[in-house]
Formats: structure tokens, sequence, C-alpha cells
């Protein structure tokens, strides 16, 4: 059976938020394409990764345990997941687009031969015909993803290779566990049998990952900077009004470049997509790389001293004018006629 | 250990990084001829690992590599002029139209006339495709292993290079064993600019289909000055498999390509004013959108 298969990513006995994402989209094209959903878990200590993902709707979970699968390193766990594939013969693999996905499909994709598209941000099912020799397609996956900084939109598909393999930008795709699910089944991998000691040539020596602090996909209100707040005192004034409004700082590309604030509470095709009720985009010009990961928001205010700005032409409310005049006439007339 | 050889891969690319509005044509599609063509940014910083390199061991050899059409030279020029030893574009239309899979194998191929090698450094990825794909993809089409996100190449000794790596939320360092593919984050330091000795000497360095426009006797003439050829191999040259370059060996195919049109909105214009801001966050109470 050609199922579906997406790699799970493990940081610390938890499966990471993109993989629970892709692992929703994923259910529902397995449901369309009438084929199962296959999840892979690489890594240490594995017991509570089944209670994560089955509430996802995953029919099979494979799971390759071994002390030396974490932390990641390239070849063995490229190994495995190429051993599994050519096992299982999965019509489409998934992968995270992030430093273990970006770092991984590559090398699993080469030594398959099978076509590779990076960094998606829509999935669909679709067919093709192929004029030139007469060639209809049934079911492919069509693999969204902007290219050319953001400029174009580009649809690409695998017609011929198997698996079909893609990485999926993270916070794109929403993550929802069903309501009502029944637990798949576990099988276990033969690790040691799979690998060899000479798949073992990088050696991590030292290791320092932070925690994730903030997580402005889930807020309801951001108050998001631009490059045009000036300075980090002035961004001080955007963690003001967001933490009145009970929302949280986002911020542009050119701003955290500037070093205003941290990259995690980056918007758009280089950070996060979010879909807030409230976007209040504060000295951000509005490059299409920005627009694309908050235009979905439901209600936007630019406030901005370019009558020009590009973020104007999206934005439901413009305020011209300075931000650090603006904001805190917001945060007084808030404060006056809030209850 | 002292005379490492070090291929670095690089890309000439349209500057997407900038496109402004003289890039963009009426109907709001790419006038793609009206971005410059310039050195991927990423691979400046692979060219600056590698001139450290070779600073500590000044016997290195430092290869620049690229795969393009034939003003890609100007990319090779580039990197002798900031200290590269030689470069090799590797040129021919039978590449035209190759994805990240194809590109990896022609680059391998070549890769494999140059070896023995100990270090093949890159950039993260192109700004035209931003994949992060040929680097990796190449180290496992030559069988040997990768470290991704460089920031900084550390020891070299015995064989080994401690790397330095730069991941989303932190920093890793890892130990592996040469040869070896680096690819180089933009986190790492940015290139040295330009040598003013090694720009006198090297901007009379050409390709065979460079020098064909001028009128001298280019054969002799670069006879006599090897050090200002840069070769330009073709797919016969690093004997690859036709049927793997190109649209025929690319699993990848573009579909549809649409171009990014935002909708404009019914935007309503405040002004700064006290009484603008006051009637804007009464209105946002009003319908909730605020608590």
């Amino acid at each position: 059976m050609n199922n579906l298969l997406v790699y799970c990513e493990i940081d610390e006995g938890q499966v990471a938020e993109v993989s629970l994402e892709l692992l929703t989209k994923a259910r529902s094209l397995a449901h369309q394409l009438n084929c199962q959903l296959e999840a892979v878990a690489i890594g240490a200590s594995l017991d509570g990764i089944p209670d994560q993902v089955f509430p996802y709707g995953v029919d099979i979970l494979y799971v390759a345990e071994d002390p030396r699968l974490s932390p990641y390193t390239t070849i063995p766990h490229a190994s495995i997941v190429n051993r599994l594939i050519r096992q299982e013969q999965p019509q489409i693999g998934l992968f995270g687009a992030t430093s273990i996905g970006r770092d991984l499909a590559p090398r699993v994709a080469s030594a398959l031969r099978s076509g590779l598209t990076a960094d998606c941000t829509q999935l669909e099912i679709g067919d093709h015909y192929e004029k030139r020799i007469d060639t209809e397609y049934k079911n492919l996956l069509y693999q969204i993803r902007p290219a050319f900084g953001g400029n174009i939109l580009a649809t690409i598909i695998n017609p011929e290779t198997r698996p079909q393999l893609a990485t999926v930008r993270e916070g794109v795709m929403k993550k929802e566990p069903l309501a009502d699910f029944r637990a798949g089944e576990i099988r276990k991998l033969p690790v040691v049998e799979w690998l060899s000691d000479t798949d073992f040539v990088v050696e991590i020596i030292d290791r320092h990952i932070e925690q994730r602090k903030v997580n402005i996909k889930a807020a309801p209100i951001i108050v998001a900077g631009g490059y045009g707040v000036g300075s980090k005192e002035n961004f001080q004034l955007l963690y003001d009004l967001a933490e009145l409004l009970g929302g949280e700082v986002g911020a542009s590309r050119a701003a955290v470049d500037a070093g205003f604030t941290d990259h995690e509470r980056q918007v758009g095709q280089t950070g996060v997509t979010v879909r807030p009720k409230l976007y209040i985009a504060c000295g951000i010009s509005g490059q299409i790389q920005h627009r694309a990961g908050m235009e979905e928001s439901s209600m936007i205010i630019s406030i901005n001293k370019d009558p020009n700005a590009p973020i104007n032409h999206i934005a439901d409310y413009t305020i011209i004018g300075d931000v650090g005049e603006v904001i805190p006439k917001m945060i007084r007339y808030y404060k006056k006629n809030s209850k | 250990m002292n005379h490492l050889r070090i291929i670095v891969l690089a890309k000439q690319v349209p500057d997407t990084r900038n496109v402004g509005k003289d890039a963009m044509k009426a109907d709001g599609t790419v006038n793609r001829g009206a971005l410059p063509a310039i050195y991927n940014p990423e691979d400046l910083n692979a060219l600056e690992q590698a001139l450290r390199i070779k600073d500590r061991f000044p016997e290195s050899e430092i290869v620049l590599l690229t795969m393009g059409p034939g003003r890609a030279a100007e990319i090779i020029r580039e990197s002798m002029y900031r200290g590269a030893d030689r470069g090799i574009l590797l040129t021919d239309r039978k590449f035209a139209g190759s994805d990240t899979l194809a590109t990896s194998y022609a680059l391998s191929m070549a890769i494999r006339k140059l070896e023995p090698y100990s270090l093949i450094l890159a950039g993260r990825q192109a700004i035209d495709g931003d994949t992060a794909q040929v680097g990796p993809q190449v180290a496992e089409k030559l069988g040997i292993p990768q470290v991704t996100y460089a920031e900084e190449i550390g020891e070299i000794a015995d064989g080994k290079v401690t790397v330095k790596r730069r991941l989303e939320r932190g920093v890793e360092t890892v130990v592996a064993t040469m040869p070896l593919l680096v690819t180089v984050h933009n986190s790492a330091p940015p290139c040295r600019p330009r040598n003013a000795k090694r720009l006198m000497k090297y901007k009379y360095a050409h390709t065979v289909s460079e020098m064909q426009h001028s009128n001298e006797d280019y054969f002799a003439w670069q006879n006599d000055r090897p050090y200002l050829r840069i070769d330009e191999w073709s797919v016969d040259d690093v004997q690859a498999d036709e049927n793997m370059l190109g649209l025929s060996g690319s699993p990848t195919k573009v579909k549809k390509i649409e171009n990014v049109v935002f909708k404009a909105k019914e935007s309503k214009v405040l002004a700064p004013s006290d009484a603008d801001i006051e009637w804007l966050v009464r209105e946002l109470i009003h319908n909730s959108t605020i608590g």
C-alpha cells in the first residue's frame, strides 16, 4: 500500500509543533488519497511519542529507538528513513522545513533520486496532463511554495518519481487533533541491523538549545514592529501596548535584523505565519515577504509615516503618523475607554 | 595536513532581495532582466571560511566551482580578487533546466575530477530558490558526510574538522571526518574585500569563451600566464550522463507560476490626532476586537 509518511521531529521526548501541523495536513491528504497515514519517530527515549501522535490520526507509527539517535545527526537518521521508504514505498514523504528537516530531506531525496520541494506553504492533491507525452497523471501532490523572493508562488509536481518529497514551513498549516480517535499500530524498526558504525562520522561535542519562550502563532492580538520603529527602546512601547491588550509582540525581518527583537517573533516568509483577530503593524512597510505571513489577520491596522507604504493597501485602518506618538495615545485612550 | 584542497561551490544569482519598483512590470510580474546578477551572499560567507583556512594553512589551494552561463565567470574573478587560487565554470546548454537533484549530480561529477579534496564549502542556500538542497545532495552523491549551517570552522587536525553550527534555537559544535561538505550560514563572518594587487593581476583572468572576442592570439597569451585561465567544463568533460541532467534529469517540474498579488482593501485613513485615535480605540472596543 502506498501510504503517506511524515517524519516526526523530536526534541527531548516532545514531538515538534511543525510535525503535528504536518500530521494534521497529511491526515486530510491521506483521506483524499484513500490511503493510510504513517509517521516515523527516530530518537532515544520514545515512550511518550505514541500518545502524542495518535490523536492526529496516525494509522501506523514506526519507531526507531537507540541512544545514539539523539540528538539528531544526519547520516543515521537518513539511513533509517531511506531504508524505511525503500521497504514501505510511501507515495508521499513530508518533513518540517526546519534546521533538521532541511538537512535531512535533501540527503534522503538524493539517495532515493526523488524530487524534493523545499519550504512549501500549501499542499494539495490534483491531476496533471503532460501534453508532450500525452499522459494523464492522477492524484499528484501539488507542492506550492513562494519563490523569487516571495514575488511568485510556484506549484511543483513530481510526476514520475516516488515518493514525492516536500519540506513544509513551520506555522503555516493548522494543528488540529481529532476529538475522537483510535490508537494506531506501533512498529519497531530493527535499528541495530539498519545502522553501521560508519554512519556515526559526525560527533556532537557541545550543544546549547534555548527553549521557545513565546508562541506568537496562538496570540489573538499581535502588535508588530518594523524597521520604522527606529530603536530597541521604541520597541518597548509595542510590548506595553501588547501587554495591555492581552496580545504578543511580532516583528518584521528588518526589525529582527536590526536587533530590535528576537527571531522567534518574526512574522512572514522566513518567520511564522499568523492569523490573529487584530494585527497592528507599526512602522512596517509591508514587503511581500512580510504580508505573506499576516494577510489573513481578521483586522489590520497600519501605523506608518509613509502614506504610500504597501502595508496600507491591505490595512483596514491606516494611521499616518509616528509610532512613538501614536502608541502612547492608543494606550491612553484604551485605559480611558475600557471597563 | 598543510596543503588542503578546498572546493568552494558558488552561484551567480539574480538579486531578489531588493525587488524595487522598477523590477516589477505594470502587470505586477517580476522583470527578471531588471535584477542585477550578484554573487550569492552566503557563498561569500563560505569563501571567507575557505580563506581563513588558507590563512592558517598557506599551502592550501582554494578552487572555486560554479555552474551557470558564460557570464558566471564574473563570480570566479571576484573570488580570485579575494583570494581563490583558481576557478572552474561548469557550463553547457545540457545543464539548463536542472533542478536541485540534477544540479547536485552535475556538481558532484565535476568534483570527482578534483579529487583528492579535503573540504567542500558552500553557502547554505541561494537567494533565487532558497532551497538549501544542493549542498546536502552533493554530499550524498559523493558519499561524504555533511555539516550544514556552519558559523565557524575551528580546529583542523588528524583528518577531522570542528564546526560550530547555527540552528534555529541555538548552536551546536560537531567534529566530523574529512573529506567533508560544509554549508555556511549567513551568521558567519562576511567575506573580506578585494585585494588591490590581486585585482590588478586577475582582472585579465578569462574563460576561453570570453577570450574568443579578442583579436589577440589568446591561446599563446594564456599559455604564458596559466594562472589567468578560467577552465570551462562541459557535460563531456565531467563524463556526466545526459539523462540525469537538465529537464530530463529533474524529477521536479514546475506546473504553474502565479504572481503574488495582494488585494487592496478599502483602508480608512486616520490622522495621529487625539480625536482620531480615541475614535478608533472606541470602535475596536465596541466591535469586541479588543476587550
